[in-house]
């Protein structure tokens, strides 16, 4: 029969619709203002003394609350007002001074039956959630720079073991030049190279008085030391925002060597800046001698010991950059070790003060820059003042067994405090140095003020095409109507399932996706009138129009998919946003606008003997 | 009703092609003479953070950078009520900061000013961004080349990519010449316009190929008349509703989004003029004929002696 839906495609329309409602559900509750309470320092504990402390501060000053929570050391206090929301924060940060790090955090109200199902709001992007953006450049060519420094310190080693004799060896932008004092010394060391070496190419060049060959590092091994500079990069810039107690920061690589960071919520970018281009933090340093100078030594305390105390030299061997890599492992009989990389400079300063300090013993010292608030009253008004303080704490004191280069182990350790030492020895290590190149910042108010314009687009957008459709295609108008509302509804449904974020160029998209996703239904339309009036009758003419009118749609909407896909794969941040929802508008607007309608213009007219069809324009 | 016009769109086509290259002439001109008045995040700019002693409104802040002359001046609170953050696409300079200080200060006397830091927005990424833009611009017009001329027909596809250049070198025009901000949203809205325009080129083009082939009479002027004639009401409703909604981006989105609205509105205007008279009178142009558009007849062989 023409125009009839067979049941189980309007019952797979039908579910999917209330599948749809489900999942777009999450974000019709708004989230709390809160605040975000941690220790400062990783693994406290948050007690029952320090929550009465955030609960007093708050009664303070008369700031409501409520719905406190406590997740491992990190406890959330709703607020019942957004304006208390700075006020709150810096009320208790005062009272809790620097031992904790208080961050503002919106904290989502989805019910738990909805949690369960998996479903939850979308993700707000930093324009509309208030916040601070980073773009940080990876300086890959210093990298690669101190790699081959590494790499000549290593030759000079093997080399000499190899009793392969060469005169210099010497670094030429990313290539090196080894020296041999003649040309049979060369052969072999050509296959020494190779077979030791493979990430070189080799070419040799007889200048003066030696036999040279010149090594060119691969491109696919500069690619390698490129992803683990980022890599390694974007772990320690992890650790570092960790401190910053952030709700929901990212930190992601862009590109070929950029790192974008975004922290929702912090409105301190100087903080954030300090913390996250933080100085390198370890310092190694050799046990004084019993008897040693009081004014060349100095005594620090454990960090995970209490009361226990070492002495130790002024003089640093090196310091928290040079170390390149540190992991956790086990030595020949099982036992847990940290093997540690270090740069060419800090490795050539340990060979050379190790010579001299077989079976001392050397400190590696854990060097924390914590910023310290004061409060001072100036003309009646107090204002906060932040300085800077250090804090040093030994972190792992090792006999020396002996003499130590490039790359030597930490052993005599439990396995926790291997895989703990190797990321507080790691944390403070960036392979390669960064610089800022982009940062933004918006303001909580800025990110409401967006939502809101946002939404009053959306809903006026809508209210307009809403009216000129039923206006203009009475019935048929009417049913198209639902289609726009169930297309918006399944778009968000959408964007919610696979955490897609929203940003204001996305809402953007929304808004313009519907309007032209009645697109197609003004073409379907616009053909069952052409039918209409060809002289078919009302069933022929849907079924016409809807068979006819699709080629050209499906044409239409791909070539726009191409385009938002062109837009997704080049464009950034909130073009991005922009991108996706209009990508995803399209897909869902071709299902709404085709199937949906159809299923309900066959359920209305569907079936029957018609004689006209409410579509207007028939005059 | 709009379903049953019969409008001589073709007889207009002389008049609208130098009404085309007239737009596109002074577009090109202003582009070449005035320049686009990049955004921050193509030229890269400057922020900065002031702090005030009491409490100052946003509003006072922002008139008084505004009468002194700068431009595109955002600002906003910054963690506390009395840190102030002052965004401008005023170049960088290393005393831009001491300028505007002096400002604020002349304007709040009472107060006590304290200029925080001064920062700026990479130089190389707006340029990438830039570079990135105008490729992915181009990437477009050709892919979509390259699609229309799969689905129909080489002649078609070179109507459409034209078209699809008249539109967007009138909207960059027109930013050209009322100096209008031009930012990523917009170059986002410029990609989106392709798509938009495309879109109405290929439905008269989707009737115009079918009525070649349904259509024994007619010359090629009058099967492009009626094609256009028949799509007429489909393109002004969609025009319309998607106006609409632009409107409502402009009126209500806010300054974040509307040259981006802005740029999609102009957009919709000339895509729609651009897919009946450039699209369509190139086809004309390019004599276009029935046979272009047969799908290919299978030859009959007969060897019969």
């Amino acid at each position: 029969m023409l125009n009839k839906y067979p049941l189980w495609k309007n019952l797979l329309i039908v579910l999917a619709l209330i599948f749809a409602c489900l999942y777009a559900a999450p974000n019709l509750y708004p989230p709390d203002a809160a605040i975000q309470v941690t220790p400062a320092r990783s693994g406290a504990e948050m007690s029952e003394v320090v929550l009465s402390k955030v609960r007093s501060a708050m009664q303070e000053r008369n700031i409501e609350f409520f719905g406190e929570e406590v997740t491992g050391s990190t406890a959330l206090f709703r607020l019942t007002s957004n304006e208390n929301q700075l006020p709150a924060k810096d009320a208790v940060q005062r009272l809790l001074g620097d031992e904790f790090i208080v961050a503002l955090n919106l904290a989502p109200t989805t019910p738990d039956w909805l949690l369960n199902m998996g479903a939850g709001p979308m993700t707000l992007g930093l324009d509309l959630s208030g916040g601070v953006h980073f773009l940080m450049e990876v300086d890959m060519d210093d990298y690669v720079k101190s790699k081959m420094a590494n790499y000549r310190e290593e030759f000079r080693n093997r080399l000499r073991e190899e009793q392969l004799k060469y005169r210099r060896i010497q670094i030429e932008g990313q290539t090196l030049r080894i020296s041999f004092v003649d040309a049979e010394v060369r052969t072999q060391a050509n296959s020494f190279i190779s077979r030791t070496y493979p990430e070189f190419q080799q070419e040799s060049e007889d200048k003066g008085e030696y036999a040279d060959v010149v090594l060119t590092i691969t491109e696919a091994k500069i690619k390698e030391f490129e992803d683990y500079a980022i890599k390694q990069n974007l772990t320690t810039l992890r650790n570092r925002v960790n401190e910053l107690g952030v709700a929901e920061p990212l930190v992601q690589r862009q590109g070929r060597n950029r790192i974008v960071v975004e922290l929702p919520g912090v409105q301190d970018t100087a903080e954030a800046k300090k913390i996250l281009g933080k100085a390198a933090n370890l310092e190694f340093r050799l046990e004084a001698e019993p008897g040693a100078s009081r004014f060349q030594t100095e005594e620090y305390a454990f960090r995970n010991e209490q009361f226990r105390t070492a002495r130790l030299e002024k003089a640093i061997i090196a310091t928290g950059d040079s170390v390149t890599n540190a992991q956790p492992s086990f030595d020949e009989n099982g036992f847990p070790q940290v093997n540690i990389d270090l740069d060419a400079k800090g490795g050539a300063m340990m060979t050379q003060v190790t010579r001299k300090a077989v079976k001392r013993r050397m400190a590696v010292l854990f060097v924390e820059r914590k910023p310290k608030t004061t409060y001072e009253k100036i003309d009646g008004v107090e204002v906060p003042k932040t300085i800077q303080i250090v804090e040093k704490s030994i972190i792992s004191l090792a006999t020396i067994q002996s003499t130590l280069g490039n790359s030597f182990r930490i052993t005599g350790l439990e396995s926790a405090e291997a895989s703990e030492l190797a990321l507080l020895l790691r944390a403070g290590a960036l392979a390669a140095p960064m610089y800022f190149v982009e940062e933004r910042t918006v303001g909580p108010s800025l990110g409401k003020e967006n939502i809101e314009m946002g939404i009053n687009s959306v809903v006026l957008g809508l209210a307009l095409v809403l009216v000129l459709m039923a206006v203009y295609y009475r019935l048929f108008g009417l049913v198209a109507n639902v289609a726009l509302l169930a297309n918006i509804v399944i778009l968000i449904a959408l964007m919610s399932m696979i955490g897609a974020t929203l940003t204001l160029p996305g809402i953007a998209g929304i808004v313009l996706t519907v309007g032209m996703a009645v697109d197609a239904n003004v073409l379907i339309f616009a053909r069952i009138r052409e039918e209409l009036g060809n002289g078919r009758s009302p069933q022929q003419a849907i079924h016409e129009g809807y068979n006819r009118a699709f080629v050209t749609i499906f044409d239409a909407n791909l070539t726009t998919l191409i385009v938002a896909v062109i837009l997704f794969a080049v464009g950034t941040g909130p073009v991005k946003g922009f991108a996706v929802t209009l990508s995803f508008g399209i897909i869902t607007s071709m299902f709404t606008a085709i199937v949906l309608t159809r299923a309900i213009i066959n359920w209305i007219y569907g079936g029957r003997r018609i004689e006209t069809l409410s579509i207007g324009g028939q005059s | 009703m709009i379903g049953a016009t019969n409008f001589n769109f073709m007889r207009l086509r002389h008049a609208a092609s130098i009404l085309s290259i007239i737009l596109i002439v002074i577009s090109i001109g202003a582009i070449a003479t005035r320049g686009l008045n990049l955004g921050l995040d193509f030229t890269g700019g400057t922020l900065l953070e002031v702090q005030y002693e009491t409490p100052e409104s946003i509003e006072r802040i922002s008139t008084a950078l505004e009468n002194a002359g700068y431009r595109d001046v955002t600002v906003q609170h910054f963690g506390a009520e009395t840190d102030v953050l002052v965004r401008m696409s005023e170049a960088f300079r290393d005393n831009l900061g001491a300028e505007v200080l002096n400002v604020l200060q002349t304007q709040s006397a009472e107060n006590k000013l304290t200029l925080m830091r001064s920062e700026f927005v990479g130089a190389q990424v707006g340029e990438e961004l830039r570079d990135q833009g105008g490729l992915a611009l181009l990437l477009a017009l050709f892919v979509v080349m390259i699609y229309v001329a799969a689905r129909f027909q080489f002649k078609f596809s070179v109507g459409a990519v034209v078209a699809l250049f008249h539109d967007v070198i009138i909207i960059i025009g027109l930013f050209s010449l009322f100096q209008w901000e031009f930012d990523l949203t917009v170059m986002a809205a410029l990609l989106a316009v392709i798509g938009y325009s495309l879109n109405d080129t290929i439905v008269v083009a989707d009737h115009i190929r079918e009525n070649f082939r349904m259509l024994r009479r007619g010359d090629s002027e009058e099967v492009i008349n009626y094609s256009i004639n028949q799509t007429l009401g489909r393109t002004i409703m969609t025009s319309l509703t998607t106006a609409l909604v632009l409107f409502a981006l402009m009126i209500v989105g806010g300054d974040l989004i509307h040259n981006f609205a802005l740029a999609l509105m102009i957009g919709v205007v000339v895509g729609t003029y651009s897919s009946v008279f450039v699209a369509s009178s190139l086809l004309l142009l390019m004599n276009i004929s029935r046979e272009d558009l047969m799908p290919p007849e299978v030859e009959e062989v007969d060897d019969r002696p």
